[in-house]
C-alpha cells in the first residue's frame, strides 16, 4: 500500500438540516483516474469541495502520502491551510478563469506568487543569496512552464488572448493548465463539460484523457458516461451522501449490484 | 473688475481644490476599511461600521462638519485652533468620514458583484487572502464601481462649497463675499464657470479610466 496517495477517512458534511455527505471513506492509488457519477445532489460536488477546502468537513479525515492534511475539529494555521490547499488542484465546471489576465498571465499567476515567496523566505534566511537576479531566473522558469502547459492543451496561439476572446472549451482548457501549473498531487474535475456546447466537449475530455496518459492521479465528476467507461481506472457511484456502489469501469457499468445504480446507469443511457 | 475677481475665485478654487483631493486622499482608503468592517463576519465589527455608516449616511454634511468643527471647543479641547488651516484640517476630516461611509457601501457592492467563482478559483490556487483581494477582486471590483464612483466624486467637488459653512474661503464663499462687500452679483454666477471646468475635466478622467479598463470583459 505504499503508492496510496489520497485516503479520505468518513467524510461527513451537512448544511443546516441536510446531511450532503454522510459518511465518505475511499482511497486512491499514485497515478489512478477515479471517475465519481450520481445524479445531482447526491454530494459529488461538496466531496470535491471538501477535499479543496473550499468546504470544511464537519467528520472525518484526508491524509496524502499518509500525511494528515486535514482531521475536522482541529484548528489549522493560515500557513498549514495553504500547504494542505496546495496538494489539491480543482477545475470548475465554470472555468472560473481570471478576465483581466490573460491567458499567460492565467496559469502563471499563481505559480510566481507562491514562489516569489518562498524565494524571498529562502533569501531572508541565507543573506548572501540575491533575491532580485534569482528572482528574475525564477520568473523566467515559471514563464517558460506555463507556456509549455498552454501548448500542451492546445492554445499556444492563444498565449497573449484574454479569457473572454475564447470559446467556452479554450476556457476550460486554460483552466485546466492553469491548475498543472501548481502542479498537485490530486487532480480535481467537477463537471468540467457540462458548461459547454456539445461541440465543445470533445476536446476537454481529450485533454483529460490526455493527462491519464502522463500519469496523473485524478478525480473526475462527469455526466459524460461513455467518456467516464473509457478514462475511468476505478468509479464510485454516489447517491444520498454515500458511496453506493464501487469498482472498475466494467463492473459498475457492466454489472451494478445496487439497486439505485441500475436505475441510474439505465436513465443516463437512454438519455444518450 | 473682473481680473481681480478672477484673481480672487482662482484662490478660492485653490482651496476647494485642496480640500476635494486630500478629501479624496483620505476617504478613499478608508471607505475600503470601513466596507471591510461592513462585510466582517464578526458582529463586534460589522454592527458598529453599520451604525457608523447609518449616521453618517443619515445626517447632513453640513450638520456634521459643524459638529467636527464646533464640539471639540464645546468640550474644551479647540483642536483646531482660529485660523483658516485649522478649520479647513476640520473640513478634511469630515469631508473624508463622510465620502468613505458612501464609498465604503459602493465598495461593499463592487465586491460582492465579482462571482464567487473567482475567488475561490484563487484559493484552490493556494493565494492568501490579500493576494486574492489584489490580485484577482480589486481590478474586477473598479471595473464595475467607475460609475456610481464618478457620481460621488462629483458630488464632492461642489460639497466643498459647504465649508463656507465654518468660515473656509472656498470657491462659493469667495464669490460670495463680492455680494456682500461690493455689491456685485455677478462674481456669484461666475463661480459656475469653475465648478463646470473642474467637473468637466474629472468626466474627461473618469472617460480615461473607463476605456483603459475596456480590454477586458467579465
Amino acid at each position: 500500500m505504499t503508492d496510496t496517495i489520497l485516503e479520505v477517512k468518513s467524510l461527513r458534511k451537512r448544511f443546516g438540516n441536510n446531511e450532503v455527505l454522510r459518511g465518505i471513506t475511499f482511497s486512491l492509488r499514485r497515478g489512478e483516474v477515479l471517475v465519481i457519477i450520481g445524479s445531482s445532489g447526491s454530494g459529488k460536488t461538496t466531496l470535491l469541495r471538501c477535499l479543496n477546502f473550499l468546504e470544511t468537513a464537519d467528520e472525518g479525515e484526508i491524509l496524502v502520502n499518509g500525511d494528515s492534511v486535514f482531521r475536522a475539529g482541529e484548528k489549522m494555521t493560515a500557513r498549514q491551510l495553504r500547504e494542505s490547499i496546495l496538494h489539491f488542484g480543482l477545475v470548475f465546471q465554470s472555468f472560473n478563469l481570471f478576465p483581466q489576465y490573460s491567458v499567460l498571465r492565467n496559469v502563471t499567476l499563481a505559480p510566481s506568487l507562491l514562489e516569489t515567496e518562498r524565494l524571498r523566505d529562502a533569501c531572508r534566511a541565507d543573506p548572501s543569496r540575491d533575491f532580485k537576479a534569482e528572482r528574475r531566473t525564477m520568473l523566467a522558469d515559471v514563464n517558460r512552464r506555463a507556456e509549455e502547459l498552454i501548448r500542451t492543451v492546445g492554445l499556444g496561439e492563444k498565449m497573449k488572448n484574454y479569457p473572454f476572446q475564447l470559446s467556452g472549451g479554450q476556457q476550460q482548457r486554460v483552466a485546466i493548465a492553469r491548475a498543472l501549473a501548481m502542479s498537485p498531487d490530486i487532480l480535481c474535475f467537477d463537471e468540467p463539460t457540462s458548461a459547454l456546447d456539445p461541440e465543445l466537449t470533445g476536446e476537454v475530455l481529450r485533454v483529460i484523457r490526455g493527462l491519464k496518459n502522463s500519469d496523473r492521479t485524478m478525480i473526475v465528476v462527469t455526466h459524460e458516461m461513455e467518456f467516464a467507461r473509457g478514462v475511468a481506472d476505478r468509479v464510485i457511484y454516489m447517491a444520498d451522501g454515500v458511496i453506493e456502489e464501487e469498482g472498475t469501469p466494467e463492473e459498475v457499468f457492466g454489472a451494478p449490484k445496487s439497486e439505485k445504480a441500475r436505475a441510474f446507469l439505465a436513465s443516463s443511457n437512454l438519455k444518450g | 473688475m473682473f481680473i481681480s475677481v478672477t484673481t480672487s475665485l482662482l484662490g478660492g478654487l485653490a482651496v476647494s481644490v485642496r480640500i476635494f483631493l486630500l478629501t479624496l486622499l483620505f476617504a478613499l482608503p478608508l471607505g475600503l476599511v470601513i466596507c471591510f468592517g461592513l462585510m466582517s463576519r464578526f458582529r463586534v465589527i460589522s454592527v458598529p461600521c453599520s451604525l457608523l455608516v447609518w449616521i453618517v449616511r443619515g445626517t447632513p454634511l453640513m450638520l456634521q462638519l459643524i459638529s467636527f468643527f464646533y464640539i471639540p471647543g464645546i468640550i474644551g479641547q479647540n483642536i483646531w485652533g482660529g485660523g483658516e488651516a485649522g478649520r479647513t484640517a476640520a473640513t478634511v476630516v469630515a469631508f473624508s468620514l463622510n465620502y468613505a461611509c458612501y464609498f465604503a457601501v459602493i465598495y461593499k457592492g463592487g465586491i460582492q458583484g465579482v462571482p464567487v467563482g473567482q475567488r475561490e478559483a484563487a484559493q484552490v490556487l493556494g493565494l492568501t487572502r490579500s493576494q486574492i483581494f489584489f490580485r484577482v477582486t480589486l481590478l474586477q471590483m473598479i471595473k464595475r464601481i467607475v460609475h456610481p464612483m464618478s457620481n460621488e466624486i462629483i458630488t464632492l467637488v461642489k460639497d466643498t462649497s459647504l465649508a463656507r459653512i465654518i468660515a473656509v474661503y472656498e470657491l462659493t464663499f469667495t464669490g460670495y463675499s463680492f455680494m456682500k462687500s461690493d455689491g456685485i452679483v455677478w462674481p456669484m454666477f461666475y463661480t459656475g464657470v469653475f465648478y463646470l471646468l473642474f467637473v468637466g475635466i474629472l468626466t474627461v478622467l473618469f472617460g480615461r479610466l473607463e476605456k483603459r479598463l475596456d480590454y477586458y470583459q467579465g
